[in-house]
């Protein structure tokens, strides 16, 4: 193998002139972080009233969020990107679809609404499985208290079936994460993308995507360290997992 | 005055299989009646029927003067003031104590969070519970979770005690303690319907006595006359079974 290792590129001035090279990749890891917050973000909320959906004990809504779910998580994300990013702003009226168009962060607004949606699909399917394995027994003494449907879930279902699924749900937003990659298809100016364009600019290839791979592991380090701390900080005392 | 009256109930889990048929009973304010039966007799189904945690597809049941029946009664509103213990005791594992004893009173009846803590601790000082407060329910032992749970039906100031098998899922050992509180309970005038397997406690607490098979109220006679002459054959042949014990 024939390659000139340079580690010294990473303080060379990159040519967007916003300083080193090595500045562009941080500036692109905190798109990644962004989008993967706003998308993380997107995905919990979407996927918990989704997951809900489907533990309400209605045939309606349980078809509801199982179709959800089957659309999302069954066209690959890049063809979802793909789909919100050069198909949906032909299929809105003109003058929306053209304001879309030129939207200054369009890339970053359609990942973010992309890979969130994309995500909610699975987010849901563990809303379910986590409200699922408590004990039918949990709802029907919230009911009896005089609860309300809503406050069952509020006070008795979902603090206990999000403890359940912690440990997946921190996958899942490693995941989210991972994916933001994806974005770079779109245009987004993320950590891939700046690592493709360093390489590009300086032929450094190494040095580009091994940089890249150390930022993304670190990242994700610190996330697991995060969600571990949040879990140890909601352990019940007395609770063996899971109730 | 009539507490709880369920007339000419029948429900079917699915089209083939009816577990209520045609119930009918009348318990009157501070009646203290037991509902007795072999397993898969519909006995737990029944009274969870009473504030409609089972759905019926015939008949009525009146609480307290309401209909729970009728699609137009506000359900949460009626089940606030029936008091209902489980047989896997149900407490909140993810709530203190405290908080099992505070959330009905706080969501539900609108109290202040001082004035259902205080109430809360009163109650738990009467089921012997004081020195527990701060602790969560995985932290006690089943007799411990179980008068918890009596507690928290009672700080709602329940018309009336719905008990299904309060005692069958606890070590022999911890079985007297929460039927001393459920007999206490029932001394001081409190309307009380109990699916329970404890004789002993239906011979020496209970008015009346329920024999549920096969999804039919089969005796419904005071307790007294129900151990001395059961009438049906199926009940000397259950109470033959689980009167030596």
């Amino acid at each position: 193998m024939n390659y000139n290792w340079n580690w010294g590129v990473f303080w060379a001035p990159s040519p967007d002139g916003a300083g080193t090279y090595f500045d562009m990749l941080l500036a692109g890891l905190q798109w990644t972080i962004v989008t993967a917050i706003c998308s993380w973000l997107i995905a919990l909320c979407l996927g918990t009233v989704v997951g809900i959906a489907r533990t309400t004990g209605s045939r309606w809504m349980l078809l509801a969020g199982n179709a959800y779910i089957e659309l999302f998580r069954n066209i690959p994300l890049l063809v979802q990107l793909f789909l919100w990013y050069f198909v949906v702003p032909e299929l809105l009226p003109v003058q929306l679809g053209n304001w879309v168009k030129q939207l200054t962060y369009g890339a970053f607004y359609t990942a973010v609404i992309g890979i969130g949606l994309y995500m909610s699909a699975r987010v849901a399917t563990q809303v379910t499985a986590g409200i699922s394995a408590l004990a039918s027994g949990q709802r029907m003494a919230g009911l009896a208290m005089g609860l309300t449907k809503a406050q069952v879930y509020r006070y008795v279902l979902l603090p206990q079936g999000f403890r359940v699924i912690l440990p997946p749900l921190t996958s899942e937003f490693l995941n989210t994460i991972k994916n933001t990659s994806v974005a770079l298809t779109i245009g987004l100016a993320e950590l891939t993308a700046r690592a493709r364009a360093m390489q590009e600019f300086t032929f450094q290839v190494f040095e580009a995507f091994i940089t890249a791979a150390a930022l993304y592991v670190a990242l994700n380090i610190v996330v697991t360290l995060l969600m571990r701390y949040i879990e140890r900080r909601m352990t019940v005392p007395g609770l063996v997992a899971g109730g | 005055m009539e507490m709880i009256s369920l007339r000419n109930i029948d429900k079917w889990y699915n089209p083939s299989f009816q577990v209520l048929k045609n119930c009918s009973t009348t318990i009157e304010k501070g009646e203290v009646v037991v509902v007795c039966g072999p397993s898969g007799s519909g006995k737990s189904t029944l009274i969870k029927t009473v504030n409609a945690l089972e759905s019926i597809q015939a008949g009525d049941i009146v609480v307290n003067g309401i209909s729970v029946t009728d699609s137009g009664t506000n359900l949460p509103k009626l089940r606030a003031r029936v008091g209902m213990v489980f047989q896997h005791f149900e407490l909140f594992p993810h709530l203190k104590v405290i908080d099992n004893l505070c959330l009905g009173q706080v969501k539900v009846l609108g109290r202040s969070r001082s004035e259902a803590s205080e109430k809360a601790r009163k109650m738990l000082e009467r089921v012997g519970l004081s020195a527990h407060a701060e602790k969560f329910p995985g932290q006690l032992s089943g007799g411990q979770q179980q008068r918890v749970a009596i507690a928290r039906a009672l700080v709602m100031d329940p018309v009336c005690m719905l008990f299904d098998e309060p005692t069958s899922a606890l070590d022999p050992e911890m079985v007297s303690e929460v039927l001393d509180v459920m007999t206490e309970l029932a001394g001081e005038g409190m309307t009380m319907m109990v699916v329970t397997h404890e004789m002993g406690f239906a011979r020496k607490v209970a008015n009346r006595v329920i024999f549920m098979d096969g999804g039919e109220i089969v005796e419904d006679r005071p307790a007294e006359d129900f151990f001395q002459s059961p009438e049906s054959p199926r009940a000397v042949q259950f109470l033959s079974k689980i009167l030596p014990h």
